[in-house]
């Protein structure tokens, strides 16, 4: 990355502005001209610094309110194969090995399923269970009750 | 609310958004609108916190940057408080209140991966409160859709 992609990034981080040529308009924000700016950012995504162009939706606001990180505390030696097994599950968003903190931490697998009631996040919970077996030791449900904060990654220019 | 039309933007447009000159208007055409709907419809989620963002999602390994999620045991009563001090930090990409004696989890991310521990030291600094990290040692899957 040279220093016009880090400015394009940092104009674009908090959003692309709502206006029929939004390329064009970043373009002419930094002095450069839409197509440089297009062809930055075709190659940021062909090398995966840019992940994706959308849309991010609040899970609140689309009802999906019940919003549950399932952490897992597994034998180490299993961890791998059974961590691979839970991440298939088509309900699964987001599946990560992360360090404990004994005590107040025992959870090594962190798996986040997301669900219009927290009963559909329970029922959810009971699958992985069932598929972990008695590998799991102790595993806990973590529901999000506010979000206080959510901006996405900032960078400086 | 939002109605069926709003759902079919939410789905279709998580990623993929074109990048050429009018974006919108080809966006739009797949979804059966035109170019002026789909502006509207998107800058009124926006600005009724339906979406939390539009544009770009860049990815802060890729930059040679680094993520870590962390999570702090807030008492109660200092909770608005530290939560203030959390999130003035530009490296909080986002925080989430959860039900547990850990109750905030927030994720830093930055492209200096130095300054991941520089700020869990401020935070911890700061609020007089450990910082647990949580670092990623192995991901399995990364779903990029959420169903409307």
């Amino acid at each position: 990355m040279d220093e016009i992609d880090r400015k394009i990034v940092a104009a674009t981080q908090e959003g692309l502005p709502l206006v029929p040529r939004p390329y064009h308009a970043v373009a002419a924000d930094l002095g450069l001209s839409a197509s440089d700016v297009m062809a930055r950012l075709e190659r940021m995504m062909a090398e995966g610094v840019i992940r994706r162009i959308g849309v991010v939706p609040n899970h609140y606001a689309l009802g999906l309110s019940a919003n549950g990180m399932t952490v897992w505390d597994l034998d180490d030696d299993v961890a791998l194969e059974l961590g691979r097994k839970v991440g298939h599950l088509d309900f699964v968003s987001h599946c990560y090995l992360r360090p404990r903190h004994r005590p107040v931490w025992p959870y090594n697998l962190f798996a986040m399923a997301h669900g219009q009631t927290r009963e559909e996040v329970e029922a959810k919970a009971e699958e992985i269970a069932a598929l972990l077996g008695t590998a799991c030791r102790a595993h806990d449900i973590l529901y999000s009750t506010r979000i206080l904060k959510k901006t996405g990654l900032r960078i400086a220019a | 609310m939002i109605d069926m039309t709003d759902r079919r933007i939410i789905n279709a447009l998580q990623g993929g958004f074109p990048v050429c000159e009018h974006p919108f208007a080809e966006a739009a055409k797949s979804l059966g609108l035109d170019e002026e709907e789909l502006l509207e419809r998107i800058t009124k989620l926006r600005e009724t916190g339906v979406l939390t963002r539009f544009g770009p999602m860049y990815n802060a390994e890729a930059m040679g940057g680094a993520f870590c999620l962390c999570a702090m045991a807030v008492p109660q009563a200092r909770i608005d408080a530290v939560v203030d001090q959390v999130n003035a930090h530009a490296e909080v990409a986002h925080n989430y209140e959860r039900a547990h004696e850990l109750n905030v989890w927030f994720v830093l991310g930055s492209d200096d991966p130095g300054r991941i521990d520089a700020v869990i030291d401020e935070i911890e600094d700061e609020t007089g409160l450990k910082v647990y990290a949580f670092p990623k040692e192995h991901e399995f899957f990364i779903g990029l859709k959420v169903d409307a």
